[in-house]
This record gives C-alpha cells, sequence and structure tokens, in this order.
C-alpha cells in the first residue's frame, strides 16, 4: 500500500528499516519503515499508544529498538558509540510534545544551553549572544528573553522550544506533536511558523501528529502508522480518498 | 507470605539498581567533560539554602541538650564537665546525624523532585538529545556537591548548637564565653573530630545518591514526582542509621572508644 517516488537515495537523509519495539507483550512497533527525503516534511500519523513516540525516541537513541535499522544522514545510529551520537545530534532538532523547556534556567539560558554543548561550533561569546537574540526573533518572541519557562503560556513555551531546537541549525527537524494542548489558534501559528523556518532553513522535517489539519496544511507525503507498521503512504490527498476501511475509518475520526 | 516475598524481592532489586546507579556515578565522575560551573552552582545552592536550617536546629538542639542534662549533673555535683559532654556528644554523633537528617529532608527530597520532575516533563531526554550526558550534568554534580557541602554543614551546625549550649552555662552557671570553649577544645581530641568528618561525606554521599537515583527513575505523572520525593527522604533516612552504626563500629576499631 506504499507510493514512493523515485528518488536518488543520497537525497535520503533518514531511513528507518524493519524497526520492531516490544514493551513485555506489548508488540508497539512491527516492522517499521520510512525514508525522510531532503527538505521534505514527512507526516507520520497515527492514533495515540500506537507507537509513534517510541519511534521517534529510537530515532534520536533515547531508547533502544529491539531490532532494525536507523540511519540518519547515512550513519546507523544502533551502531554509534556515545561521543559519535552526540556529534550526530546537533544536526537533529526535537521539538518535544511538552515543549521540555529547562524550568530553573531563562529563555535565554534554555537556548544558550545547546550552543555551549556544542562550543567548538561557537566560540565566540558575542556571536553566541547574538544567536539566542536571532533564534528568538524568528519565533517573534524576542522580549521573553530573560523570563522563566513558567512565566510564558503553553504556545510561547512551544515557540521557545522550537528556537530552542533550531538553535544550531540542524539538518533534520523531529516534531512530537506540535499542536498538542494548544487551541485552534496558537496550533495554527505554530504550523505555520514550522512552514516558516522550513523554508528559511531547508530542514528536512520529520512531524508526529495526530492531529489532521496539521498533517493536511504541513504534509509534503504522509505515513499512517497502524498495528505497529507502515501501513499506508501517500500524500494527504491519497490517503484521505483511500478506500481502505482502516485508513478511511482513520480520516473519519 | 507471598506478599512479603515480593516486597523483598522489590526491596533487594531496588539495592542492586542503587548499587549499579552508584557505581555509574563512580564512573561518571572521573570522566571529562567536567561540569564545574553546575558543581559550584549547586554547592551554593543547597549549601546556602540549607544553611539558616541547619543553624536553627544546632542552636536548639545545644539549649535542649544542656537544658535537659543540667539537673541531672547537678545531683552528682557535675556540672562542670557540662561542656565537656555536650561537646563531645554533639561533635561526636548528635551534630552530623541530626544535620544529615535535616538535609536528607531539604536536600534529597529536593533533588528527588527536581530530577524527577525534568524526567517526567521529558527535560533529561532534551538535555540528552542537545549533546549532553544528563547524568553528568544533573546526577554527578548534585552528589559531589552534597557531599561537599555536608561535612561544612555538619561543622557549622556544630559550632552553633555548642554556642546554645554555652549560652545555657551563661544564663545558668555564670559560666564565661572563654571558659566554656576552654573546656570544650580541651575535651576533644582528634579520634573525635576526624571519624565524625569522614562519616559526614558518606552522608552527603548517600543523600545524594538515593536523591539522585529516586528523581532519575522516577515514574510518569505528578504521583511519581511526589512519591520520588517522599521515598528518598524514608529510604536515606534508613541509610544513614546504617551508616552511622558501621562508622561507629570502625571508629570503635581504630579510636579506641
Amino acid at each position: 500500500m506504499t507510493n514512493n517516488k523515485q528518488i536518488p537515495t543520497q537525497d535520503i537523509v533518514l531511513e528507518i528499516k524493519d524497526l520492531r519495539k516490544s514493551f513485555g507483550d506489548n508488540h508497539v512497533l512491527n516492522g517499521f519503515n520510512l525514508q525522510l527525503h531532503q527538505s521534505e516534511n514527512l507526516v507520520i500519523m497515527g492514533k495515540s499508544g500506537s507507537g509513534k513516540s517510541v519511534m521517534i525516541k529510537c530515532l534520536v537513541g533515547l531508547m533502544e529498538a529491539d531490532s532494525g535499522s536507523i540511519s540518519v544522514m547515512h550513519n546507523d545510529i544502533t551502531k554509534l558509540d556515545q561521543r559519535a551520537l552526540d556529534i550526530l545530534r546537533a544536526d537533529i532538532g526535537f521539538l518535544f510534545q511538552g515543549s521540555a523547556l529547562y524550568d530553573s534556567m531563562t529563555v535565554r539560558e534554555n537556548l544558550e544551553f545547546p550552543l555551549r554543548r556544542h562550543s567548538k561550533r561557537f566560540k565566540d561569546d558575542t556571536n553566541r549572544d547574538a544567536i539566542v537574540i536571532e533564534a528568538l526573533e524568528n519565533v517573534g518572541l524576542k522580549d521573553a528573553i530573560d523570563l522563566m519557562p513558567a512565566e510564558l503560556s503553553g504556545g510561547m513555551q512551544k515557540r521557545v522550544a522550537l528556537a530552542r531546537a533550531l538553535i544550531l541549525k540542524p539538518k533534520i527537524m523531529l516534531y512530537d506533536e506540535p499542536t498538542s494542548g494548544l487551541d485552534p489558534i496558537t496550533a495554527k501559528e505554530i504550523i505555520m511558523l514550522m512552514q516558516v523556518i522550513q523554508k528559511k532553513y531547508g530542514t528536512s522535517s520529520l512531524i508526529i501528529t495526530h492531529d489532521v489539519d496539521c498533517a493536511r496544511v504541513i504534509s509534503d507525503r504522509m505515513i499512517l502508522l497502524i498495528d505497529g507498521i507502515d501501513y499506508a503512504t501517500g500524500t494527504f490527498a491519497e490517503l484521505s480518498t483511500h478506500k481502505d476501511p482502516k485508513i478511511k475509518a482513520f480520516f473519519k475520526n | 507470605m507471598r506478599k512479603i516475598k515480593a516486597q523483598l524481592d522489590l526491596f533487594l532489586i531496588e539495592i542492586g539498581d542503587l548499587t549499579y546507579f552508584t557505581s555509574r556515578f563512580f564512573k561518571e565522575t572521573f570522566k571529562r567533560p567536567f561540569e564545574f560551573k553546575e558543581l559550584l552552582n549547586q554547592c551554593y545552592s543547597m549549601g546556602n539554602k540549607s544553611l539558616l536550617l541547619v543553624a536553627i536546629t544546632g542552636f536548639i538542639i545545644g539549649l535542649v541538650l544542656t537544658l535537659q542534662t543540667r539537673p541531672t549533673l547537678m545531683e552528682f555535683g557535675a556540672v562542670s564537665w557540662m561542656p565537656s559532654m555536650v561537646s563531645i556528644s554533639i561533635v561526636r554523633e548528635i551534630g552530623p546525624i541530626l544535620t544529615a537528617l535535616v538535609c536528607a529532608g531539604r536536600i534529597g527530597s529536593g533533588i528527588g523532585a527536581e530530577i524527577g520532575s525534568m524526567r517526567v516533563t521529558e527535560q533529561i531526554d532534551a538535555m540528552e538529545v542537545s549533546g549532553t550526558n544528563p547524568f553528568k550534568f544533573l546526577v554527578v554534580t548534585r552528589v559531589l556537591a552534597v557531599t561537599l557541602t555536608l561535612p561544612l554543614l555538619v561543622i557549622i551546625g556544630d559550632a552553633v548548637a555548642l554556642f546554645g549550649s554555652f549560652l545555657v552555662e551563661n544564663v545558668k552557671g555564670n559560666v564565661s564565653f572563654v571558659l566554656y570553649f576552654n573546656q570544650v577544645f580541651n575535651s576533644l581530641e582528634f579520634g573525635d573530630i576526624m571519624p565524625a568528618t569522614i562519616k559526614s561525606f558518606f552522608f552527603g554521599l548517600a543523600i545524594g545518591l538515593v536523591g539522585c537515583y529516586k528523581g532519575y527513575y522516577c515514574k510518569k505523572g505528578t504521583a511519581g514526582v511526589g512519591k520520588a520525593a517522599n521515598s528518598a527522604v524514608v529510604f536515606t533516612s534508613l541509610l544513614l542509621f546504617i551508616i552511622d552504626f558501621i562508622a561507629v563500629f570502625v571508629t570503635d576499631i581504630f579510636f579506641d572508644l
């Protein structure tokens, strides 16, 4: 049930093959596959508990897969040592479902944190300050630079988290439920921001969501994660008019 | 019977996990990069924020101990032994264990709740994704900070307790500051101060390790955070008495109490 265009393999920035992950008797992923291409917005949709977050955590090495291979920019992350993995992670931005801002640090310190970790890229302190301000300007929150995360609304926290995820200018962006917990207007703003940033930096994005509106607006291509496998692949228009009852039911709901 | 066995299994698993966590702490402590800035932040935060609590507790203990003991010593005409008796009991035992218990409540629960909350809100995952080793940044720095600051807090707590004791002696027995503290320092020996200081390091290590362990493996949800903070205090308090017993036993061998 796939609909892959023939794309040269050097354009593939991220590839998952036959990924399997179980928690006891609960088989969450049963041989999941995906390919993310250069500058593409790929949306993974699935119901809550279908294993989307597990998959994305395996992708950045936060969780160990039972079997299968995960290749990020032609590096098999299951075979990398910690040091190599940390270096590779600088090229991956991750927007967490709950923003995951460090609540004991100000917005400025939150954004500086990844810069300090990868100080070889940003040796000059003045440069570092300018990078933080530019990142906040990108998300329209320059004035919030000295606020604590607790002083920000949910939408603002998401924007700051997005600025933090983008601060190292990653080649791949991973979004875990970017619109969850937000009101429809703020959700739209976040989606627009994601589109603007994608255009500006040309990043490849993997977006995990169960928000059909978000998928419709942002996706170049979609994968439906059902029963732990990549059940269907295609554009939003193709999948939303599909005859398969499982896919149909999905879009109906 | 089956329930007791299950509880015992859980307890033993927890001991095993804590042992693994401790060995990882020692391994990561000597690995680069060293997080000096965060270590200093934590030392300041833990030391500074616990100082008042430790001082008040020490002061009250000094007062109460002297007030309670005075009538008995007077009965035997041995009230002049008060500075020696109070100083030895405070420096050897009461000061370290009480300060450690106060810090277990203040620092241990704080660490458990803070790291637990970072776990459930995915802040630890965010740290890892940004290329930082969260174990080094959060656990190693906090455990080292509490290990280094607790002996200092114990010394301050002891000093304040002795001052409290002096105040009672001054009011009730008209004993001067110089006379009281002369007697205190004459009665204290190397064998009183050194073992107490060494065991304070172990108390600090236990508080830091258990607090961090409970927080780091916190179960999802706010209930998990509360449980992590609570069990950090309970488990640490038990561990402190076990360490104290071992410390006294070892001190007895080397210094012939």
